[in-house]
């Protein structure tokens, strides 16, 4: 375990530990501002969306002769109909729908469909759809250089995008009113917070997976804001968190076997949130206890 | 910076034929009114009257059906950068992860831009504001820690970082005590001494006349527009506020 941790149990294990590290931080940065713009649950419709495209992307592969496992044709099924999903809880909730039984319907909807397609891949015969069904909790064991890299790159691009945006994003959640009076553009801001979510999604589907990426957003975003009154502060510890219950979890995964690599990463971040919880200066449960006695 | 606005006889918001409805709801039908520039202005009406939206729809915060809003003479789309607005209390999420001078720095976005770091100065003219108001003791307290009426005190601090000349305030004195009701009033006349023209949405009938020096009397359309003296009475009143009749208003 150690030695994993010290990135010195092999090539691919400090791969997969330097990996899931950098999503890591980039979700807690990006899921900072998701929480401060109150998107959390779309951002998880967006994410459970993935799902169909993922299918779709493999049977589109296969009819082109291929074995339909290329991670980019099966990331570009992904995004098209994470898009799809976005716009269905976008246009349900302009009906009579509240938005969060909009994004209900559309998660579940979306995912069974994804689902569904997943099934009838596995019963054509057709290219090679062993371990497809990854993508819903992550698997780090058959990680690659490229996707490491894939990860390095990717998180870098939304660390810049994020950085750019930032002070525009902050004034977007506070008051959206005012950020547009300033000359901010507020609709585009928050379609760029939906594409940096999104980025986040896809990078994260091979270590955690559709179903529990939203708590690597969330959860580490939760903790963080319990340290701090800054949001530029929050969205660093975030990051922090993320990074660190990434790493922890990616090593532990590759030291016990059979392990699922998401799950644990996801429990290791309510385990900060928990500390948090208890440890924060400001609002920590020891110090309320403190100011009880 | 924001430019000097020149001196001209043109109103600080002149608001033509606005409408707007939520759904199949005329909430503004066809409003025109003219706040005259240098004074402060109370906009005076019924729950669901539209002042609100009044102010929102003419900063084209939200979408409306037609009509057109200038600001000294301009549309309100290229003449933003003098106008400050002061959303309603209720609006806004106290439990944000900002400070209270984070919140007027926010009103120096122009300033600072896209890339553009915080400095010294900008910290600095920052810190100025909240002085101005009184409120530099509490620069570094989260919003959320701050008293009703030091909560409004940050929001002009930021319009004054904005270095705004028009005012719009939406119920400044919903949920703060007395003691702060007269700061911020002394203070915005303060501003409308100046030079600088203010406008709120006021839902108190018994202070219209000590504050403000006109009022817009609305209920979906301008029922009158005028000095306090002579467009505040009993007659106008009642009919912007249906059947309930104020006794307190000058007959």
């Amino acid at each position: 375990m150690l030695s994993a941790l010290l990135l010195q149990s092999g090539y691919n294990a400090a791969l997969v530990a330097i990996g899931a590290a950098l999503l890591g931080f980039a979700a807690g940065m990006v899921g900072t501002f998701v929480n401060l713009r109150r998107r959390a649950l779309v951002s998880d419709a967006m994410a459970h969306a993935t799902l169909p495209g993922i299918g779709l992307g493999f049977l589109a592969m296969v009819a082109l002769g291929g074995e339909g496992r290329a991670l980019p044709g099966l990331l570009a099924g992904a995004a098209l109909t994470a898009a799809l999903g976005l716009w269905a809880v976008q246009a349900l909730t302009r009906t009579r729908l509240t938005e969060d039984a909009a994004i209900a319907a559309v998660l579940s909807t979306f995912y069974g469909a994804g689902i569904v397609i997943l099934t009838v891949i596995q019963t054509l015969g057709a290219g090679k759809p062993a371990g497809l069904e990854t993508v819903l909790l992550g698997s780090t064991a058959g990680m690659l250089e490229m996707d490491a890299i894939t990860l390095a790159i990717g998180g870098a691009l939304v660390l810049a995008v994020l950085a750019v945006l930032r002070r525009a994003l902050v004034m977007t959640a506070f008051d959206p009113g005012h950020a547009a009076m300033m000359g901010i553009r507020t609709r585009a801001m928050d379609t760029a917070l939906m594409l940096l979510t999104l980025a986040v999604v896809l990078l994260g589907l091979r270590v955690v997976g559709l179903i529990l990426i939203v708590a690597l957003l969330v959860i580490p975003a939760a903790a963080a804001r319990l340290w701090s009154d800054r949001a530029g502060v929050v969205a660093m510890i975030a990051g922090g968190i993320g990074a660190a219950a990434g790493h922890i979890g990616a090593a532990l995964s590759a030291t016990v076997p059979d392990l699922p690599t998401g799950p644990v990463i996801v429990l290791l971040c309510f385990a900060a949130f928990a500390l948090s919880l208890i440890l924060s200066p400001k609002r920590g449960l020891l110090r309320r206890l403190g100011h009880a006695g | 910076m924001v430019e000097p606005i020149p001196l001209t006889a043109e109103p600080a918001l002149a608001i033509r034929d606005l409408r707007v409805s939520y759904g199949a709801n005329p909430v503004l039908d066809g409003v025109t009114a003219s706040l005259a520039r240098g004074a402060m202005t109370a906009i005076i009406g019924p729950n669901g009257a539209g002042k609100s939206t009044l102010l929102k729809a003419a900063l084209g915060l939200i979408p409306s059906l037609g009509g057109t809003a200038l600001a000294f003479g301009k549309p309100v789309g290229q003449a933003l950068p003098p106008i400050a607005y002061v959303p309603q209390r209720a609006a806004v999420d106290w439990d944000f992860p900002a400070r209270a001078l984070d919140v007027v720095l926010m009103g120096m976005y122009r300033r600072t831009g896209l890339l553009g770091r915080i400095g010294k100065a900008e910290t600095t003219a920052a810190m100025e504001c909240l002085s101005r108001l009184g409120m530099a003791d509490f620069a570094t307290r989260q919003i959320g820690a701050l008293s009703g009426g030091q909560q409004q005190r940050v929001f002009l601090a930021r319009a004054l970082a904005q270095g705004a000349e028009l005012y719009l305030l939406d119920e400044p004195f919903a949920g703060v005590d007395a003691a702060t009701e007269a700061a911020i009033v002394t203070l915005l006349k303060s501003l409308r001494d100046e030079g600088r023209s203010i406008v709120a949405v006021h839902h108190d009938l018994s202070t219209v006349s000590a504050y403000f020096d006109r009022v817009l009397l609305l209920n979906r359309r301008t029922i009158a527009e005028g000095p306090v003296a002579t467009t505040f009475r009993q007659e106008a009143v009642a009919r912007t506020y249906g059947n309930q009749i104020a006794t307190a208003i000058p007959a």
